[in-house]
């Protein structure tokens, strides 16, 4: 294969890969400890954009710089206070009844969320692109690049790995989820507060989703309906990774993002059939994922 | 959930079946434009009751949007490719597809259960899905293909006829579909479907192969669906990917347990809110039939927890209780 | 059974109405009921908004001055981006309930294929207000439905000129669309045309990512790498906005000739991330500097009233509506005329529409009597800045003329262009500059 184009695909399976990865992580993370699978994640991409866009064409003519904080700031409110809110006043009521109602609530928020988002910000494109144009480009093979797609963010999605594996293998709060994930009645018996952790758990998972969408906001224009593609697409890397997987969703969004690169330079016609493809085929050979541990039938 | 057909209540049953039956044939002959709103409201309403049977077996299907694709398209291309049929052929046609698609499916994704069984029938609508928008040249892409208006039984109905007939039509196999898939519930098939919910290791216990009895209830909920696809493909004249997208699987789930998911009823109450408020909204209400649909969905899971069906239930039960 | 004999006797009663109407004076109704079909969710909403804006701004101005032929007009919106069933339940409920007198539908080449059968099968008559899909009509004659504006075989031939004309000796070329019907089809008359008038260029991809994909990054990396003389996108809304910063941040405009052959839709969104130099199409000859128009009182007015409306000047869907209201009272004229000056019945405004000509905020547009297809000029320009415009305006600006480019009556457009010649490029068009 010509080498120039495996270098370049490369690079774009990377970038593309890493905001899929922060977004699919966090699915993972909140059905590794809730047992949800969390159809809102899209729309809380999609309002992570939003906010931040809104808060750095705000901040940027004080000084284009305060857009990288406002793009975290943007995150972690829209994920403490909307995931927050889910959580606590939706999804909690329904634990311990069927799974499928709590899957529907999450539908239900998604509906909600979708028709608040076009009333808020309206229908024409937003765009604030502040932090792309502050970073310069870089030239890989007389093609060039941004700095910011091809270097800052895989270098967030690699700092998002490290810090989740730290928080959940060595800190205390993070045993503590871990704990609940493992067994749920023991981790209650010792004097867990389960109901915190899945407030809390639920909260990072959010920010994650957040998080994608705020640093994919400075590259696309935010539009309706940018949700609901997201959330299937992280949605078949987490299931491809195996639900719970942390390093797994790392490597699969990597394997995914860099297929449908290649696809788009060899066959650009099955770029969208890519991931689907993947999913269907790891999952009937393994349903719990490429990484996941075997815990298909609980008899 | 609850018993199935209770002998009590089923006079009554039936005398709010037909009543509603009576009600969904005679309103359009007022309101002329009511008549594809309810052939809609009832070919939807079969497709969930397919839904309905796997809710009974406790699993969820976030991918069944994908047998009422194939149902539609089956009619597309047939119309595409071999030019206009019969209402007859078509509804064969779509049912037989998707029945087909579901047997071979299903031998998969029965293995699996609750969020894998979910997530691979997911999988494989999107991979359906994406077939359709990308294989433009077989399928027109995201614009789907357009449905000629197709006899009845022979006889060509002019197009201020033809939203009667096939109105009729539809109501006559949405009752039908509710008897048969009673029916099915109401026997030892049935009862071994459910039995995959509360115990399926029972089940094994008593000999009984679990992934078989799921099967053939996945296979008859492949087949409503593909029916119910072919219908709306025929009431709107099209089919297009977005019928095997995975929003509308999620409706479909939606509806059902808007409805309420313990009986026949449920699917058709459920489609008549859902298409209703969108029909309304859509027009009158600035466009917030999402907002709106999602703050009902939300209560009837909170509030209502068998669905508009369960009100109804619980009413009537009230007023027995005050006798 | 009673519920099957009634829609018959009401096709008979209707069949009476129709065969002895004309016998009689039709009364002045009270009001003429117009159903629109427009995005007001979705990301076509970007046309469907600003087009409803216009079409509240243009009924109020048209009531104000007395209404059609003495009569006031009221509208109706149904949301085109709430899905099939919701749009064709709506459409029925509009002209079997509310039995409005014409409807304007729609904007997406998906609806319109959807709900111009039904308008034939309703018998109401339906202006396709900004719908480029050529197809529907050239596949068969109907009397119902007419096309207030081009379509797209002339939209994108004056496109394809204007680049013949402006970079004749470019070799290769590239194509990034969204996936769907206009994508499509606008690539299929553009290559088709291509190839007939200028055979050695050779076209070296084909991209068409999905509709509304939120990057481009690998396709802009592919095209760098291929460095074509020239990249053609008919893309719009989002996706246009999307693909046009992100080539511009990574140098690719720069790289290569860029055609955006409907991009007048997003140039003030773009604002400066637009550069000079792109060649920009705009489904008909809509600018809100018109060269021939610009100093128009009334249509300064229009402009103005619009801006003040909604904080934009108008784009193309806002002309696109104001033609069709345009069509529709040339047509109501046109009937009321012929009827010795009594109310016309629905019938006689159908007679009355075709062959119609009516004014627009462009040249004039005639609604072929042949096909129902409107005849519309184009214009296409390239990208400049300007004073006092925090966006690029169009420069260079040819004003071509609708007959020649448009699809002669009864042809299907794909036919008649592979019978297109190199020399059709040669064609005279007025060349104007910005200002001037």
């Amino acid at each position: 294969m010509d080498s120039t184009i495996f270098i370049l695909a490369l690079l774009d399976g990377v970038s593309y890969a890493a905001l899929v990865f922060l977004v699919s992580v966090g699915l993972s993370l909140i059905f590794s400890v809730l047992r949800i699978v969390n159809v809102a994640h899209g729309s809380l991409y999609a309002y992570g954009a939003y906010v931040a866009a809104t808060l750095s064409l705000a901040v940027a003519p004080i000084s284009p710089w305060l857009t990288f904080p406002a793009l975290l700031v943007a995150s972690v409110a829209v994920g403490v206070v909307v995931g927050g809110v889910m959580e606590r006043f939706l999804l909690r009521p329904v634990y311990g009844r069927e799974d499928v109602l709590q899957l529907l609530i999450t539908f239900a928020v998604f509906m909600i969320m979708d028709n608040l988002q076009r009333l808020i910000w309206g229908v024409q494109p937003i765009f604030a692109s502040t932090p792309l144009k502050l970073l310069p480009n870089v030239s890989v093979l007389g093609v060039s690049y941004t700095s910011y797609q091809v270097i800052l963010l895989p270098a967030v999605a690699l700092l998002t790995v490290l810090g989740l594996r730290y928080f959940l293998r060595h800190t205390l709060a993070g045993a503590v989820i871990l704990a609940v994930t493992e067994d749920r009645e023991a981790a209650t018996a010792i004097g867990v507060d389960a109901r915190r952790v899945f407030l809390v758990t639920f909260m990072i998972g959010a920010s994650l989703a957040a998080l994608g969408g705020a640093l994919a906001s400075p590259t696309t224009s935010l539009v309706p309906g940018m949700g609901a593609d997201m959330i299937v697409l992280s949605f078949a890397v987490a299931a491809t990774a195996g639900l719970g997987q942390i390093e797994g969703a790392a490597v699969t969004a990597l394997m995914i993002g860099i297929a449908r690169a290649f696809v788009i330079y060899l066959q650009p016609e099955f770029e969208v059939l890519v991931p689907y493809l993947i999913m269907v085929l790891v999952l009937l050979i393994r349903p719990m994922g490429l990484f996941g541990v075997d815990k298909v039938r609980k008899i | 959930m609850q018993a199935p057909a209770q002998t009590s209540g089923s006079g009554l049953r039936l005398a709010i079946v037909l009543g509603l039956v009576a009600l969904a044939a005679i309103v359009p002959i007022l309101l002329p434009s009511w008549a594809t709103l309810i052939t809609l409201v009832a070919a939807k309403g079969v497709v969930v009751l397919g839904v309905i049977i796997l809710l009974q077996a406790g699993q969820v299907s976030f991918g069944h949007a994908m047998y009422f694709a194939v149902g539609a398209y089956a009619v597309a291309f047939w119309g595409r490719h071999m030019g206009p049929g019969d209402l007859i052929l078509y509804l064969l046609l779509g049912s037989a597809a998707a029945t087909l698609f579901g047997a071979v499916i299903g031998l998969f994704v029965v293995r699996y259960r609750e969020i894998f069984f979910g997530m691979l029938n997911l999988a494989f609508s999107m991979v359906l899905w994406s077939l359709l928008e990308k294989l433009y040249h077989y399928t027109n892409g995201a614009d789907g293909i357009r449905v000629v208006r197709p006899t009845i039984a022979g006889i060509a109905f002019q197009p201020e006829t033809f939203q009667y007939a096939l109105l009729y039509v539809t109501l006559v196999i949405a009752v039908v579909a509710s008897y048969v898939a009673q029916r099915y519930l109401d026997s030892p098939l049935g009862h071994m479907l459910r039995a995959i919910k509360s115990n399926e290791t029972r089940l094994e216990y008593l000999g009984v192969s679990a992934r078989r009895v799921l099967l053939i209830g996945y296979v008859l909920s492949a087949f409503l669906c593909g029916l119910g696809g072919a219908l709306v493909a025929v009431a709107q004249q099209i089919a297009t990917p977005e019928f095997g997208y995975w929003t509308k699987s999620g409706e479909f789930v939606f509806i059902a347990i808007l409805g309420g998911s313990s009986s026949a009823l449920g699917a058709f109450a459920g489609s008549a809110v859902f298409e209703i408020v969108r029909f309304y909204a859509a027009a009158k209400l600035a466009n917030t039939w999402q907002l709106i649909l999602g703050v009902v969905l939300i209560a009837i899971i909170m509030f209502a927890p068998n669905g508009l069906v369960g009100i109804l239930n619980r009413n009537r039960r009230n007023a027995e209780a005050r006798r | 059974m009673k519920g099957a004999l009634r829609p018959a006797l009401g096709a008979a009663a209707l069949a009476l109405a129709l065969t002895a109407a004309p016998a009689f004076a039709q009364d002045k109704p009270a009001q003429i009921k117009i159903g629109i079909t427009t995005f007001l969710s979705g990301p076509a909403s970007v046309f469907g908004v600003p087009g409803k804006a216009a079409a509240e701004m243009i009924a109020e101005d048209i009531n104000k001055k007395g209404g059609i032929g003495g009569v006031p007009v009221a509208l109706t919106f149904v949301d085109e981006g709430a899905g099939g069933e919701a749009l064709v339940s709506n459409y029925r409920r509009m002209v079997q309930d509310e039995k409005v007198d014409a409807t304007f539908a729609a904007i997406s080449s998906g609806s319109c294929t959807q709900l111009v059968p039904i308008a034939e099968d309703l018998k109401v008559m339906n202006f396709m207000w900004d719908c480029g899909a050529a197809s529907i009509l050239e596949a068969r004659k109907h009397r119902y439905n007419f096309r207030t504006q081009a379509n797209a075989t002339p939209e994108m031939l004056a496109v394809l000129v204007y680049l013949l004309k402006t970079k004749p000796d470019f070799k290769t070329i590239a194509v990034v669309n969204q996936d769907y019907a206009w994508g499509r089809e606008s690539w299929e008359i553009f290559s088709t045309a291509l190839k007939a008038m200028k055979p050695d260029v050779k076209v070296v991809a084909e991209l068409f990512p999905k509709f509304g994909a939120p990057d481009f990054s690998t396709e802009i990396s592919r095209l760098m790498a291929l460095k074509p003389d020239v990249v053609l996108t008919t893309s719009w809304g989002g996706d246009l906005d999307t693909l046009v910063r992100q080539a511009g941040q990574r140098g690719l405009l720069q790289q290569t000739t860029f055609v955006l052959g409907i991009g007048e839709s997003s140039m003030q969104r773009l604002g400066a991330d637009l550069p000079e130099g792109l060649i920009v199409g705009a489904r008909g000859d809509h600018w809100f500097l018109h060269p021939e128009r610009k100093n128009d009182a009334a249509f300064k007015a229009f402009n103005d009233a619009f801006k003040a409306k909604t904080g934009a000047w108008p784009i193309y869907p806002v002309y696109h509506m104001y033609q069709a209201f345009s069509a529709l009272q040339a047509s109501y004229d046109k009937a009321i005329k012929a009827n010795g000056g009594k109310w016309p019945t629905r019938e006689q405004v159908i007679d009355a529409a075709g062959g119609t000509e009516f004014q627009t905020w462009g040249r004039p547009v005639t609604l072929r009597a042949d096909d129902n297809q409107g005849l519309e000029a184009q214009i296409v320009g390239v990208t400049k800045s300007a004073p006092g415009y925090d966006f690029k305006v169009l420069d260079n600006m040819m004003v071509f003329d609708a007959k020649p480019i448009t699809t002669p009556g009864g042809q299907k457009s794909i036919e008649w262009l592979k019978t297109l010649t190199p020399d059709f490029a040669k064609m005279n068009v007025p060349t104007f500059k910005h200002g001037q």
